[in-house]
């Protein structure tokens, strides 16, 4: 299987692990991920924030850097995701902003390509049955809560693969990788996103709410697909100590990832979750 | 009921200040604004409505009403963080994030100073590394950040710590090689 893959910014930097993993799980899955050329940031909140239109038209040379390759475009995190989204929908219904889009970036827009989250990707192409055949240590004790964050499954007229209010993709994910998952009611609650250096104290409420929810919920870690809310989650805990995975690390280390590896990837997180995976027999 | 209408006083007439407001966020936000019948479910499931000064439905009814300038003057537009909650939610599909970002856009044409400085000046520098280099440098926008808001290092030092001696902010940029083609969007913006 392969696709074109736009890593992000942040998947060399805090979501260092993320992006490592990310590439270690999809290997395993025989998914190829071909990395756009010279690709540029998103502008995540920032930039629609400064201007509507910078915004789509960052994301817009990314799109057409994935013209030529007719593939689809594979995203792991969710706020590059629906930024790509937005303007590859807007390229794709909007005559004039793709003309004008053309003409000053130099690429011709066919469309054949769509973009893709990973976790879509995961259940509607690989199929959970494949991540059940490969994995190799299932996660047995490993209660988890699946917290998909705001952005990943919204809008709901552009994504499409998941329910916007009380999504089950990657609890899926997590159940055929042998993790025992918790159910809770705050899969798509705002964990303050990019509020994080500004308005901290907005999301020590928000993201201190979540552990607390989860914790409540009996779930011995929680697990995110999105380096923000796995910054907020993790190194904004007041003393709950709840280890804050990426699903990419569970998939990895469910997988048969080397030990060094796995360890390189853990060593990352503030709250350290190896105890939990050593005391459950999966380090 | 009879009780009920002696007490009631004749309402003031609604008047609104400037009619063409809610039409220029409509085209410039393509959400259709004027539809809002104000059930407020998106202020009831807004994540950061307990700190804005304005609710999200009540920003829905300043724009019908035309009330720019406490509009563009206030800490709500701000304080939105386009989770898109309340567009999903929302009964007359308005994503109202959308009008959120155009109140912003027309508060920096216009001058406005922004209620929440400590949000508008991560913005600028996150988005002063993108047009520097292509893509975002997290050291760099930081100290571009403390710069101009030296107030918050005490509050944030402690994240910063932490991130940095697990080796996550301490990188060198990677700057893309046609970073002209990136500026050349900028300068289309006018940032």
């Amino acid at each position: 299987m392969q696709y074109t893959y736009y890593p992000g910014c942040t998947s060399e930097t805090t979501a260092y692990e993320f992006g490592r993993s990310t590439e270690a799980a999809c290997k395993a899955l025989d998914i190829e991920l071909i990395e756009l050329k010279d690709w540029n940031c998103c502008g995540a909140t920032s930039a629609h924030s400064m201007s509507l239109q910078l915004n789509y038209e960052l994301s817009a040379r990314t799109v057409g850097l994935a013209q030529e390759a007719r593939l689809d475009m594979a995203v792991a995190c969710p706020g590059c995701y629906q930024r790509v989204l937005n303007s590859d929908h807007r390229l794709r219904s909007d005559e004039a902003f793709r003309r004008e889009m053309e003409q000053v970036l130099g690429f011709e827009y066919n469309g054949q390509g769509r973009i893709r989250h990973l976790l879509d990707i995961l259940t509607n192409d690989v199929s959970l049955e494949t991540v059940r055949q490969k994995t190799v240590k299932p996660l047995k004790g490993l209660k988890p809560v699946a917290y998909y964050g705001c952005v990943l499954v919204r809008p709901p007229s552009l994504t499409g693969w998941d329910d916007p209010e009380h999504p089950a993709l990657m609890d899926g994910v997590l159940e055929a990788l042998g993790a025992e998952v918790t159910a809770w009611s705050h899969k798509v609650d705002c964990c303050g996103a990019s509020l994080t250096l500004n308005r901290s104290d907005i999301v020590k409420t928000l993201s201190n709410q979540l552990v607390d929810h989860a914790l409540e919920a009996g779930a011995n870690c929680l697990v995110t697909v999105c380096g923000m809310c796995h910054i907020n989650l993790d190194a904004r805990q007041a003393g709950q100590n709840l280890p804050v995975f990426y699903l990419t690390e569970l998939m990895g280390l469910a997988f048969g990832a080397p030990a060094k590896d796995v360890a390189k990837w853990m060593k990352k997180h503030v709250v350290d979750g190896r105890p939990l995976l050593k005391s459950l027999e999966l380090l | 009921m009879e009780a009920m209408t002696a007490t009631m006083t004749t309402p003031a007439p609604i008047s609104v200040a400037d009619p063409t407001f809610a039409w220029t966020i409509q085209a410039r936000s393509h959400e259709p604004v004027m539809r809002c019948f104000y059930c407020q479910k998106c202020s009831i499931g807004c994540p950061t409505a307990f700190a804005m000064d304005y609710q999200p439905a009540q920003v829905l009814k300043m724009v019908q009403l035309g009330q720019k300038g406490a509009l563009l003057k206030s800490r709500a537009i701000w304080l939105c963080i386009g989770c898109e909650t309340c567009g999903t939610r929302c009964p007359n599909d308005i994503r109202i994030n959308n009008v959120m970002d155009v109140l912003k856009e027309i508060a920096l044409e216009e001058g406005a100073t922004p209620a929440e400085k400590t949000v508008y000046a991560l913005h600028r520098s996150f988005l002063n590394s993108i047009k520097r280099f292509g893509r975002l440098h997290e050291l760099t926008m930081l100290a571009e950040y403390i710069l101009h808001v030296p107030q918050k290092l005490p509050a944030e030092i402690g994240i910063g710590w932490a991130l940095f001696v697990r080796g996550k902010v301490l990188h060198l940029w990677s700057a893309i090689k046609e970073r002209g083609a990136v500026r050349k969007l900028f300068d289309r913006a006018g940032l």
